[in-house]
This record gives structure tokens, sequence and C-alpha cells, in this order.
């Protein structure tokens, strides 16, 4: 394998990594904005728990990612943030509004109650900032599909507006939103051993499923025209047809696993099938990273900096992996390395604990 | 306002916004960490809540750092494209080496803050001191990369692009020592000063405790040892200025006029017109004196540089002077705490308490007027003598909306932020209801307060 194909190899499993973590806490703050109801603020608490330790270590993918691109690819980058100039900034407005808001809600000098009117307002703008992320990462990925950069006609909209602005890209944006939701519904079942809460949010995977796939089935449809190096990627080639089908297969398999609560089954699954869709992607549009523009190997680095990079990256893997194997060791044993959640009975849970500490002070209040 | 002028501002702005996050968050680290360390070696209960309650301070400020500095990391293409095509293999190494760097000061800190319970003590201890040195390893690469935009070198250029890359000479271009190594000194004797400063006004609103004692000493040893040292790293960097950046260095001192034995300016407003500088004192042959050792030495003026290769040499001059007139004062405010604790009287002399307090902001201004007299005493080069910032700016129009869009969105998180810390600050004077001991934080640093 060469160094360009190989940098771009680890680029793209950057990408997955970010997209099944990081993705996932956009997902979970999506979530924040949807608990409503009885158990929401369980929901809340158990969301704002979960990510709390771990969303800064997992937004670092996205550093990581940009600063390979700009070392490895400089062309890319250069054209991806002139045409895309417009939703890169979007997304950087909701990645700052989003990290902030979670810190001020969580971070304040004393306990507020869940009702709180500052507490209110942040917790709206940090699920609003989780919902515009996603959406513009996703259409940034489906404009650089979709060949539409490439578009040179001398006018504003067509150098800075046409690129991503069209049915395909902004689909794809939807669709990344929807897998983040979905992951986030998956992963949030093993951080509680509250039944009710489990019930909650297999519920709320399953509904996230059928989006899922109905959106993953349109965009297939769409690309045939809005991304079609991708429609034929996927549909006119062995490789593709092969991802395709065990995408299907892990879709099913995560299915299955929700219905007849195999939780572990399901999440693999789930897994599997969102990093099958991102290699999907970047294998029906091989070999080139922005369409039709940039293509490997003509836009990589000069060697030495390709090989620099990747002894970099894996040097700097040999402290990266451990390092953030020891994060979720600490803090998420009980959802990555205990035995799974499911069909326990009656165990005495810390969020029943904190739904009847927050009964006892509604009692307190109204005395 | 030229979208020239729209980018470079928002890039200015972005990045003095982000600077601020930065160096509190590089220096913050260690203070929790010594709190902590004294607490085990001591056994008293203040280091304890005093590293809790720095770490509750700097979760926050972490955080906004993190998030504007992925807007930075964006903006170098969304702003610079063409730059960024140009140099991306030459400076991005160094940018990957940032990545890591920062990807486990980011773990670290997610260990540090929410581990408390998670922990023994040294393994506690020993995650803080992870993350100062991930802090500071950032600083160092990020700031190399920067002085390579002052200091370009470990490359040919050819047919319009770099060829024949030098990695290491690039990393270890002629200003990259003396850059980093001023900025680290300068994000622990700002910080330092700051928080040293914080506390100094709560003793003088009348806690007098062992909490905002220790604080103030941490804050004053980590701050005060880097303010001493940091004339000396001035030098040398000014000295490496003068042999690589002549035209910087004139507009820094505002020499309009080589000359042999040339005079220091104090103060004073450069008119670039006249070419002659307002209101200055003028000490005779004190620059040659300083930068050579040499009272008749020859300094290179701005005349030996096209007019059209000046940058504006006002703001250059003045940002230069109020750096180095911040520095000055804070040196005299470390020695002459130095000088009051020795005596046992640190805590109780309420005129330096005061002056301490006005302090605080001192090594933060330094700060941005050393970015100013970095950045904009580079103009017109994006890379010195090879490009042009004009030649590297997007072609997108308008940049002034996301300027103003910027802008807007950082004056409101800086309000937010700094009203928040208030609070923080303010629940350190109240006693602790449960607990009935002063002081005490009433939950470890970083559990989640809802429900």
């Amino acid at each position: 394998m060469t160094p360009d194909h190989l940098l771009a190899g680890m680029l793209l499993g950057a990408l997955v990594l970010y997209v099944l973590t990081g993705g996932a806490d956009y997902g979970a703050g999506v979530w924040t904005l949807l608990a409503r109801g009885k158990h929401g603020h369980l929901h809340r608490a158990l969301i704002d728990r979960s990510i709390a330790p771990i969303w800064e270590a997992n937004h670092v993918w996205l550093i990581l990612i940009v600063t390979i691109l700009f070392a490895g690819f400089p062309r890319a980058f250069a054209l991806i943030s002139t045409a895309l100039h417009l939703p890169l900034t979007a997304l950087l407005v909701a990645i700052v509004l989003r990290g902030s808001a979670f810190v001020f809600r969580t971070h304040d000098a004393k306990p507020r109650t869940d009702q709180d009117a500052s507490q209110v307002f942040w917790r709206y703008v940090f699920a609003g900032s989780s919902v515009l992320a996603p959406l513009m990462l996703g259409t940034i990925i489906g404009a650089i599909a979709s060949g539409r950069l490439s578009r040179r006609l001398p006018s504003f909209f067509d150098l800075f507006v046409a690129p991503w602005f069209g049915v395909f890209p902004l689909f794809v944006g939807c669709f990344t939103l929807a897998l983040f939701v979905f992951l986030a519904a998956i992963y949030l079942i093993f951080e509680t051993r509250d039944h009710r809460l489990q019930d909650d949010f297999r519920l709320r995977a399953l509904v996230l499923w059928m989006v899922v796939s109905s959106l993953g089935a349109i965009i297939l449809l769409l690309s045939r025209s809005g991304a079609p190096d991708i429609y034929d990627g996927l549909l006119h080639t062995n490789g593709g047809l092969i991802i395709l089908g065990l995408t299907s297969i892990a879709g099913l398999l995560s299915l299955a696993g929700l219905m007849f609560r195999w939780f572990s089954t399901a999440r693999a699954a789930a897994a599997v099938q969102v990093t099958l869709i991102v290699l999907g992607w970047a294998f029906s549009q091989y070999p080139y990273l922005v369409v039709p523009d940039v293509k490997l190997p003509e836009a990589a680095a000069p060697l030495p900096i390709l090989r620099l990079l990747i002894w970099s990256l894996l040097i700097g893997g040999l402290v990266l992996f451990p390092s953030l194997y020891y994060l979720y060791r600490l803090f998420k044993s009980h959802a990555l390395f205990t035995p799974p959640p499911a069909n326990e009975a009656n165990c005495p849970s810390s969020d029943i604990l904190s739904e009847n500490a927050a009964r006892h002070d509604k009692k307190a209040g109204t005395m | 306002m030229s979208d020239l002028l729209a980018a470079r501002s928002q890039m200015a702005m972005s990045l003095g916004f982000h600077i601020i996050f930065a160096v509190i968050g590089v220096a913050m680290p260690l203070m929790m960490t010594v709190a902590e360390w004294r607490w085990t070696r001591t056994g008293d209960p203040a280091y304890l809540a005093l590293a809790r309650r720095w770490a509750k301070g700097a979760a926050i400020l972490f955080a906004v750092g993190a998030v504007s500095g992925t807007v930075l990391s964006f903006e170098l293409g969304l702003l610079w494209p063409r730059f960024m095509e140009w140099a991306g293999p030459i400076i991005g190494p160094l940018f990957a080496l940032e990545g890591f760097a920062f990807f486990t000061e980011a773990i670290f800190l997610g260990i540090y803050l929410y581990g408390w319970h998670h922990l023994r003590p040294a393994l506690h201890i020993a995650a803080g001191a992870v993350v100062t040195a991930s802090g500071v390893t950032s600083a160092v690469v990020v700031t190399a990369a920067n002085a390579w935009m002052n200091t370009p070198a470990g490359f040919e250029s050819a047919d319009g692009f770099p060829r024949n890359i030098q990695p290491w000479t690039v990393m270890t271009n002629p200003h990259a020592l003396h850059e980093s190594l001023h900025m680290v000194l300068a994000a622990f004797a700002a910080t330092g000063l700051l928080v040293a400063g914080i506390h100094a006004v709560l003793i003088l609103r009348g806690a007098h405790d062992n909490f905002h004692r220790h604080a103030l000493a941490i804050a004053l040893l980590v701050g005060g040892i880097p303010t001493l040292l940091q004339p000396l790293s001035g030098d040398a960097l000014t000295k490496a200025v003068a042999a690589h950046q002549p035209a910087k260095l004139a507009a820094m001192e505002a020499l309009f006029h080589t000359a042999q034995g040339a005079s220091f300016h104090l103060g004073g407003l450069p008119d670039e017109e006249s070419q002659s500088v307002l209101y200055a004192l003028e000490i005779p042959r004190a620059l040659s004196l300083l930068l050579y050792l040499d009272p008749q030495a020859t300094v290179v003026g701005l005349d030996r540089t096209p007019r059209q290769d000046w940058p504006p040499v006002a703001v250059v001059h003045v940002a230069f002077q109020i750096m180095v007139g911040a520095g000055l004062v804070m040196m005299i405010l470390v020695l002459w705490a130095a000088w009051r604790w020795k005596q046992g009287r640190l805590y109780v002399d309420r005129t330096l308490l005061w002056c301490l307090t006005l302090g605080a902001p001192l090594g933060l201004l330094a700060i941005e007027c050393g970015w100013v007299v970095t950045e904009v005493g580079r103009q017109p080069w994006i890379i010195y003598e090879i490009m042009r910032t004009s030649e590297a700016v997007t072609p997108m129009p308008g940049i002034v909306v996301p300027f103003i869009l910027f802008t807007l969105l950082y004056g409101l998180l800086a309000l937010i932020v700094v009203w928040t810390l208030w609070r923080h600050i303010a629940a350190t004077e109240r006693p602790d209801p449960l607990s009935g001991s002063p002081r005490a934080p009433a939950l470890p640093g970083g559990e989640v307060n809802v429900g």
C-alpha cells in the first residue's frame, strides 16, 4: 500500500472513530431536547452523566482529522474550506455553542434545579447546537461526495452556496443526524440499570432504526442523480454490493437485538452498521478525496511528509490508545466492560435513588 | 471593510479570544496539581478544597478553549486557504503533534476532573501532571509553527510549491525555541498573577483562612518564577527578531532610520508620514546597547525596507511598549510580594494586596499585546518574505459577516464565562451550610448537579 493510501486510510479510521464516539455525543445532546414526560429529568441526568467525562476527548478526533487533512492533503483542505465556507462556519458555531452550553450547565457553582431558567436556556442551546452540528457535518460530506464543488460560475451563489445547498447534501445531513441519534439511544441503554430508562431508550432506538433505514434508502435513490459516483460505486461494483449487503445484515441484526433485548448484539451491530456506511461512502468515492477535483495520489503532500505523518500517527497512537482505554476503563466500565444490563430484575439503581431524592425535594418544596 | 481586513480581524479576534483560555488551560492544571500534592503532604484540607475549586473553574475554561481552538484550526482554511494549500505539508506535522498532545490533555483532564473517587491520590496527581505536560507540549508545538511563519526554513521553493521539505529544520526554525519559551513562560506568569489577584481581593474582603492564603502562595509561586525569567527570554527573542526580521524590530522600536548608536524610544506614538516618533522619551544609544551590548552598534531601521513592506508601525510599537511595561510592573509586584512573604506579612499588607488585585489582568494584557507584535509586525507577509497575506486570503466575499458573527458570539461567551466564574469565586466566600466548615466544596469537582 502506498503512503498516500495508508494515510487516507488512517484519516478514514479517525473519521469512523469520531462518528462512533463524538457522533454519539451529539446524538445524546439531541435526546436532551426530546427528553419529555415523566422520565424527562431522569433522561437528562443520565445523558449528562454519560457524556461528561468523555466528550472533550471524543471531540479531539475532529481536530486530528483536520490536521491530517491539511498536512497530508492540503489541496483537498483548501478546496473544501473555500467552497463549503458557509456550512463549515455553521458547524463551528454549533461546536462552540454545544461545548460552552454543556459546561455552563454542568459546572455551575451551586446545584440548580432542573427547571431553573438558566438551566432550561442552556439545555435548549446545548440540544439545538447538537442538532445543527451533525446536520452540517453530513451536509459537508454529502457535498464532497456529490461533485458539486467544482461548479465554477463566477457568482456568489454558484461558488459558495450551490456546492452544498442541494437535495442530496442536505439529505445526507439529515441522515448523519439520524445515525448519531440512533447510536446515542443504543449506547444510553447501557448507561443505566433502571429498566424504565432502558425501555425508554430501547423504544427510541427502534423508532430511530426506522428513520435511519428509510433515510438510507432515500439517499441511495437520490445519489443516482445527486452523487453518481456513490450510486455506481455501491450498486455497480462487487465491492459496493458486498458493503451494501453487509450494512443491511448489520442493520437487521441491530433491529433484532433491539427487539429481543440482546442489547450487546444490537450495539455491536449498530456500530458495525455505521462503520460500514462511512466505509461505503469512502469506497464508492475512491480514488477521489473531493469529487471530481481532488484525487489520490496527486492530491497528497510530498512523500517524506506522508511518511512522517504516518509514523507520527503510529507512534502517537501508542500513547493515545492506551490513554483512551484508561479513560473508558475508569468511567465507562459499567457500559463497556461488564456484562450487558438486560433483564436484571429489581436492581437498585442510582437513577431510582435520584428520582426519589428529586421527589423528596419536591415534597420539601411544597411543605 | 475590505475582505482582507475582515479576514485579518476575524483571525485576530479568534486568536485573541482563544489565547486567554489556552494559557489558562496550560497553567491552571499545574496549580491544581500543586495544591493537591500539598494536601497529600500536609493533610491540610484547605489544599484539597482549593484543588477542587480550581478544577471546577478550569473545567469551564478548558472547554471554551477546546471549542475555540477547533474554530481556529478550521479558520486556517476558511480564511487562508492558499496559505494552507502551500504550507500545510510544512507546518502540518507540527499541528498533528499538537493534535496528539491535545488528545492526551483532554483525556487526562477528564480523568482528573471526574476521577476524584476513582483514583488513589498519587495517581490522581499524576493525571494532573500529565495534563500540565501535554498542555505545555501543545503550546510549544503550535508556537513553533507560528515561529516558522516568521522565520520560514527547511524547504526549497520551486514552481510555486515547496519542495524538499526537511521537517526537523522546520521544527527547529530560528525563532521556534525563542518564541515557544516566551509563550510558555507567559502562560504561567499571566495565569499565576491573574489567580493571585483574584484571591488577593477575597482576602481584602475579609477571608482570612488557609484556603485563600494557600491559593495566593501557590499562584504567586507558579506565576512569579516565570515572571522573573521572562525578561531573559524576551531579550533573546528580541535579538532573534533583530537578526531575522529587521522590519519587525524597527517597527517595535519605532526606528525609522538606520543608525549607529541607535536610541531607545520609551513610549511615544510613531507617525509613518513624517517618519518620526511623537511624545517619546529618547534614551541615546540605549537600543544599540540593549541589542548588541555595544553603544555604537548599527541598528537597521525601516528605511532599509521598501515602504509597501512596512508593518503598521504605530500598532506594533505601542503594543510592544505595553507588553514590556506590563511585564516590568509584574516583576515589581512579584519581588514586592516575595519580600513581604519573607517577612511573614504577605497576607496582611493591604497595599500589596490591592496592587496585586489591580495587576491581575496585566499578564493577559501583555500576552495579547505580544501576539499583536508577532502577527501585525509580520505584515504584509503571512509567511515572512515568501507569501503575502493578501495572496493567502479566501476568495469568499463578505467576510465581514462571519467576522461580526464570531465577534458577537465570543463577546457573549466572554461575558457568560466571567459571570459563571464569578459565581464560583463568590461561592468560596460563603460557608458551606451542609458541612458547617467554611470553604469546603459541597460536591467533588465535576459531578453533575442536576435533577
